[in-house]
């Protein structure tokens, strides 16, 4: 047991590939891979589990580390560690896993054997990212996970789905070539690829800039921010479900999860110069998403951007720089991928039995699918963040927070604008539920459709409940992430005290860096 | 032992009927009717029982203490920001509950009866017992942001009980309005919350919720430099949840929905809930009399405004929304001159008549088979006697006339304004109150009088309500006559029981204020002793002065009550008299000016058609063609993305014309660049 | 006159000029084949003429190797050539163009 448990990372990250390898090589029928990919995941769960029990509140640092040195003379490394902020993340993705595959049990028919091994795929690639400490193996993680991907929607995918797939990998692409650059060009100066020496590095603001632009770059493709977002409404409309749930549920958080991992600390003062820009990004990108989701004629487009609107909230927490802001916009990406996932979840079901996703094929729904009207409007409310469900906590966090922020200009205006996405969120979701569910049964085609079934209610009902139980109990959660967003936010107080000091002297800085890191060993 | 069992109570008040809700909602298709109406009622019930068993507690306490809490676990603790899930009952809140409970409970075995027939019969009382939790976390809740909870809450309930009848299109979209207008005015709350927020979070001792009431009033001073803005944000959240301008125009819609829903949400309860916020903050609105005198002003007008709608309309709904409208101002112009106790002495008054009288309304439905059209009703005096009498009743206490509830109340707020407030706030109101006592009995004259204008069909099943229905009304009408009793003024020999029990709740109530200043500077001036001698015989002339200013302002009290009086029964009379006797008067009325008049008020001034025009078109068309179609897919996807794309496409055809094959052409190409690169060796040297 | 190094310069450069101008203008291939011996012959003067002025005998050396190369290259690809017509039937070059984009 304890084989497992010393290197619980690794297996928590491996498993699902493994289990993907393994159904590639030897499942013989489509049921027995469905089960064997059922199977898998929910052993990852388990084991993931383990790190939420075992998980010391109170350290800010990483836990559960694994360092082997692997190559260039031991200078990049395997590398993994736990913080406070990947532990959600993680959990995010192993919940999410096993549901996404019962979601599809029906949906894919054809070459199943593939798709549930790039499910697993997927999930190894994504739960790497989260986990990785050495910069070498974060961009291999990062740049894996677009290749299950790429396949998910283009085999499986709808009527434009080669382009949408095509666009997406090499939208994605571009930003993180850049991201490599830097990488190099800093793990040149720090001497090895681990994050910890590149926490180490002290680096001028010119060096800063380029460097902050080109991991910012590539992480805001990702989120997407405005206005690097158009990858998205192709890419999900053209998803199988499983994409689009896995996709919004948790893809979008790497790139939120790399600004604040990566951009913020690593380059405070470009951060305390180019964060504004990210953040009146952001707040557009809350308005525009909203606006442009409001007129979408198809259901997963305009849930696509209402996806880029909800996350903007996020970038705005991270780069308001305060601790409630950031705290907000990490527990925000939880509540974002457990609504937004249940959405596409939600539409999935529809698809399934009308193979349509056009909002003027249906109306008056409610009458013949009551229980899935409920849900529907149950992860509808948790959306637009209604009190009492995961929504509001995160958006209270990140706005309260906001407002107080003295390190982002026109924090305050920002707020303001900001908040109207809670009206506008409420407007185009309620004004679709409306069109879809309310109203006569105007479509003969939807007369007979069967209301939800065992499956379906499996993957939505614990959803629903974490929705619930993250609205009311948000404590045990924010307790363990607040360590390690202070620790992550520290290099830029420094920063600021430092100017404030009017001290050029860079030498404090170190010291205290090299304070922090040295628990990390 | 027993203060524990009190105090935990206060949890059940607000869990029970959540309970309810989840028990009805998940047996949604198995629960047997009768068991789940009965259900919900014992739920309401139950919460009704406990608030009773509370408040007697309350009585019991020294009246400077009177506050029982109950903290059920912590919610948020980031850094300096905590907030707790816990409940609180003062005063204040005890009037609240026990109105929203107690009325709350008649209105839902009037639904008993009056749903018996509807296919919805379990949902809707899901629903309802779901609005019943929301609103008494509302105000039961300790603080800011669990009323903010219940505050949503209760904006979600609407829009579920007012699309009720969700096939009809019309019914879902005024839900939706209704939702959409709240989130407006929520848009403002937030904006407060987070200004009183930011302000007090640096001062706070560790631990201290920077929300909660009693922490918020005890820093209060602090919040003096930013108390207009936060007040006028927090103010936006009740314009929208108490439907006063601008945003008023969701509650008229809202009479899509069943008429227990009007009755209980949209008169008795949800509504008032502005009103309850601004009496609860009340110790950060005495600190800006900008705010307050914006929200006075808001009152006013809208109480005067929604009186004029009133006037023309036709529908016995509609009439009794805009009423609502009108009234909600009176308990705002209340708050906005400092009367909070009387504010809130309103808020129960009117929850007792105007439900009796949407209540009864529903009867009047009932019996004439769904037409809610008064143009063909008349004549029901006779077929439905309790409906009649009890409605009349509840008209009588609407238009304030002695010794109605109605009357008590308004007639408080009357004083309040002109004694605190100026002249023009107290004409604004009278005027108002005239209105309202005219367009009743044009509504009683045209439902009760005359001879009934129905077709045959519909004639044949006027019928009374049932007991179910009819109890309620009975109950609500004796509370009709009785209620105001509470608060019977000085002036005219009563105690005033009423707002001696708030008193503690609105310490600083504005007139309080000046006096207070006034001796505190006469005692703790400059000069010192000699002042202090000074001040006692000042003390002296004060209270001798204070003596004859007493005696007339009594006078003056008795003058503005007994005006209020006359003009009510004026109204009363003139509207039974027109639409009577006179109806060619109130034809003639509709054509004046060529009938615009009357057309600008039956369409509401055409509020909701210029939102439509100035804001909702030009919102979608802007998004859609200059957002969505323009910038996203052609600028943004066309241009910049898909056109790299083609960049990286037309370079490469380009490109690839070098490559077209022919031995020749790669020759010359090898040829020219030999002599070019020689050339450029001869010349460099 | 004096024949000197110049006149065989002169000569040459007229030689390939003209050995150029048939590779790039002809489409014949066999012209074209011709037109590269010209160009080598021309090379070979070069050599010869140079290494006759300087007393060094390397140049007469490159022009025994040249022969050899000549010869190779004409004989291979007279013989590739030969299998193109073949295939083809047509020795134009400008009907060779399958390595086309």
């Amino acid at each position: 047991m304890t084989f497992v448990t010393d290197h619980i990372l690794t297996w928590v990250t491996f498993v699902p590939l493994a289990g993907a390898l393994l159904i590639w090589l030897a499942a013989r029928s489509d049921a027995s891979a469905r089960f064997m990919a059922l199977g898998v995941a929910v052993v990852d769960l388990i084991l993931s589990l383990h790190l939420v029990r075992h998980f010391n509140v109170t350290q800010a640092t990483d836990q559960f580390v694994e360092h082997v040195a692997w190559l260039a003379g031991g200078r990049i490394s395997y590398s993994l560690g736990l913080d406070g902020v990947s532990l959600w993340l993680v959990i995010l993705t192993t919940v999410l896993g096993p549901l996404v595959i019962l979601s599809t049990w029906t949906a894919i028919t054809h070459r199943v054997r593939e798709a549930m091994g790039f499910l697993l795929f997927l999930q190894a690639a994504m739960i790497g990212t989260f986990l990785a400490r050495d910069m070498l193996l974060f961009y291999i993680f990062w740049e894996a996970m677009l290749i299950p991907m790429y396949f998910l929607i283009g085999i499986w995918g709808g009527k434009r789905r080669i382009y949408a797939s095509v666009k997406f990998f090499i939208y994605t692409m571009v930003g993180s070539v850049f991201m490599l650059v830097a990488i190099l060009y800093m793990s040149v100066q720090a001497g090895s690829m681990a994050l910890a020496d590149f926490m180490l590095l002290d680096l001028g603001a010119e060096q800063q800039t380029w460097l902050f632009i080109a991991f910012a770059l590539a992480f805001a493709i990702k989120v997407p921010l405005f206005p690097f977002h158009t990858w998205l409404p192709d890419a999900h409309v053209e998803a199988p479900t499983a994409g689009s749930v896995i996709l919004a549920g948790i893809l979008l958080k790497m790139g939120t999860y790399g600004l604040l991992r990566f951009a913020i600390p690593l380059f405070p003062t470009a951060t305390l110069a180019l964060g504004p820009w990210l953040a009146w990004l952001a707040v557009i990108g809350i308005i525009y998403g909203a606006l442009v989701a409001m007129v979408q004629k198809d259901v997963k487009k305009l849930v696509a951007y209402s996806s880029v609107s909800h996350l903007g909230f996020v970038v705005l927490g991270l780069f308001s720089l305060t601790t409630t802001g950031a705290v907000g916009g990490v527990y925000q990406m939880l509540a974002h991928g457990l609504t937004t996932g249940a959405l596409f979840l939600l539409v999935g079901v529809i698809y399934e039995r009308r193979h349509t996703r056009e909002i003027a094929d249906f109306g008056g729904l409610a009458h013949q699918m009551p229980a899935f009207a409920t849900v529907f409007m149950f992860v509808t409310l948790g959306s637009i963040g209604l009190p009492g469900l995961c929504g509001f906590t995160g958006e209270f966090m990140i706005l309260f927070g906001s407002f107080g922020s003295t390190l982002l200009p026109h924090a305050k205006l920002l707020v303001v604008l900001a908040s109207t996405g809670v009206v506008l969120g409420a407007i185009y979701m309620l004004w679709m539920y409306q069109r879809v569910f309310l109203g006569r049964l105007s479509n003969e085609a939807n007369r007979g459709l069967p209301d939800l079934n065992l499956r379906e209610w499996a993957v939505l009902l614990p959803i629903m409940i974490l929705i619930v139980v993250l609205g009311v109990k948000p404590a045990p959660l924010v307790d363990r992430m607040t360590p390690s967003v202070e620790r992550l936010l520290q290099p830029l107080h420094a920063e600021m005290a430092r100017l404030q000091a009017d001290d050029p002297q860079p030498m404090p800085l170190v010291t205290d860096l090299a304070r922090l890191t040295e628990e990390e060993r | 032992m027993e203060t524990h069992a009190v105090e935990t109570a206060l949890r059940w008040i607000v869990l029970v009927p959540l309970i309810g809700a989840a028990v009805n909602g998940l047996l949604v298709r198995r629960m047997p009717r009768r068991i789940a109406g009965l259900l919900a009622c014992a739920a309401v019930g139950v919460s009704f029982a406990l608030s009773v068993k509370v408040v007697l507690r309350l009585v019991g306490m020294d009246a400077e203490q009177r506050l029982v809490t109950d903290t059920l676990a912590p919610w948020l603790g980031l850094g300096p920001l905590h907030v707790n899930i816990g409940f609180a009952m003062d005063q204040l809140s005890a009037v609240m509950a026990l109105v929203v409970s107690g009325v709350g409970f008649l209105i839902h075995v009037y639904s008993l009866g009056y749903m018996a027939h509807d296919a919805g019969y379990n949902r809707f009382f899901t629903y309802l017992n779901l609005f019943i939790f929301a609103m008494l976390t509302l105000v039961l809740g300790e603080n800011l942001l669990m009323l903010f909870v219940g505050w949503e809450g209760v904006g979600l309930c609407s829009y579920l009980l007012i699309s009720f009848w969700f096939n009809d299109e019309a019914n879902a979209a005024a839900g939706k309005k209704a939702f959409i207008v709240n989130r407006i005015g929520d848009f403002g709350f937030l904006l407060g919350m987070f200004v009183i927020g930011t302000t007090l979070l640096p001062e706070l001792h560790h631990g201290e919720g920077v929300f909660s009431f009693q922490v918020m009033r005890e820093y209060a001073h602090l919040l003096g430099p930013v108390a207009t803005l936060a007040g006028l944000l927090l103010f936006v959240g009740a314009t929208g949840k108490s439907a006063q301008i601008p945003l008023y125009i969701w509650l008229p819609d809202a009479m899509a929905g069943p008429t227990p829903v009007s009755a209980l949400i949209h008169a008795a309860t949800m509504v008032t809930a502005g009103v309850y916020m601004i009496a609860r903050m009340n110790f950060l609105y005495v600190l800006s009399e900008t705010a307050m005198a914006v929200i006075a002003a808001v009152g006013a007008v809208t109480a005067l405004f929604a009186a004029t709608i009133a006037l023309t309309q036709n529908d016995i709904k509609k009439v009794l929304a805009y009423s609502t409208v009108s009234q909600l101002g009176y308990m705002m112009l209340a708050c906005g001159v400092g009367a909070f106790a009387a504010g809130i002495f309103h808020v129960m008054t009117h929850a007792f008549f105007k439900a009796l009288l949407f209540l009864g309304s529903g009867s009047v439905i009932h019996a004439m088979s769904n037409e809610q059209d008064m143009r063909l009703m008349g004549g029901l005096r006779k077929k439905l006697p309790v409906t009649w009498w009890t409605f009349l009743i509840g008209t009588v206490a609407l238009a304030g006339v002695f010794p109605f509830a109605g009357f008590f109340s308004k007639d408080e707020i009357l004083w309040k304004a002109w004694s605190q407030g100026g002249i023009g706030l107290w004409l604004l109101g009278f005027l108002g109150a005239g209105l309202t006592a005219f367009y009743m009995m044009r509504l009683v004259s045209l439902t009760f009088f005359g001879e009934n204008r129905a077709s045959d069909e519909v004639k044949h099943h006027i019928h009374e309500s049932p007991a179910t229905m009819t109890m309620p009304l009975v109950i609500l009408a004796v509370l009709s006559l009785t209620g105001g009793w509470l608060g019977i003024p000085h002036f005219m020999g009563g105690q005033n029981h009423f707002e001696t029990w708030l008193e503690p709740v609105f310490h600083q109530e504005a007139a309080g204020h000046h006096e207070a200043d006034l001796v505190q500077e006469l005692e703790h001036g400059a000069l010192g002793e000699t002042v202090a001698v000074l001040a006692t015989s000042a003390h002296v002339t004060h209270d001798v002065i204070e003596g004859l200013d007493h005696a007339g302002e009594e006078a003056m009290e008795w003058t503005l009550a007994s005006a209020s009086l006359a003009w009510a029964l004026l109204g009363l009379s003139l509207g039974t008299w027109i639409y009577t006797k006179r109806q060619g008067l109130a034809a003639a009325g509709q054509r004046f000016a060529g009938g615009a008049l009357h057309r600008v008020l039956l369409n509401k001034y055409y509020v909701d058609e210029m939102y439509e025009a100035a804001i909702l078109r030009p919102g979608y068309a802007v998004s859609e063609r200059v957002l969505f179609r323009t910038v996203d897919a052609g600028l943004i996807d066309g241009l910049l993305v898909n056109g790299s794309a083609i960049l990286v496409a037309i370079v490469s055809a380009l490109l690839r014309l070098f490559q077209n094959g022919r031995l020749r052409f790669y020759a010359w190409v090898f040829a020219s660049g030999a002599a070019g690169f020689i050339l450029y060796l001869t010349v460099s040297g | 006159m004096e024949v000197g190094l110049t006149h065989y310069l002169i000569l040459a450069g007229a030689l390939f000029l003209t050995g150029t101008a048939g590779v790039l203008t002809r489409r014949n291939s066999l012209i074209m084949f011709m037109s590269v011996e010209i160009m080598l012959s021309s090379v070979n003067i070069v050599f010869a003429a140079y290494s006759r002025a300087s007393g060094d005998l390397s140049g007469h050396v490159f022009v025994l190797m040249n022969f050899a190369v000549a010869a190779a290259e004409a004989a291979i690809g007279l013989a590739i050539l030969v299998e193109i017509f073949r295939l083809r039937r047509s020795v134009n070059v400008d009907d060779l163009n399958s390595l086309m984009e």
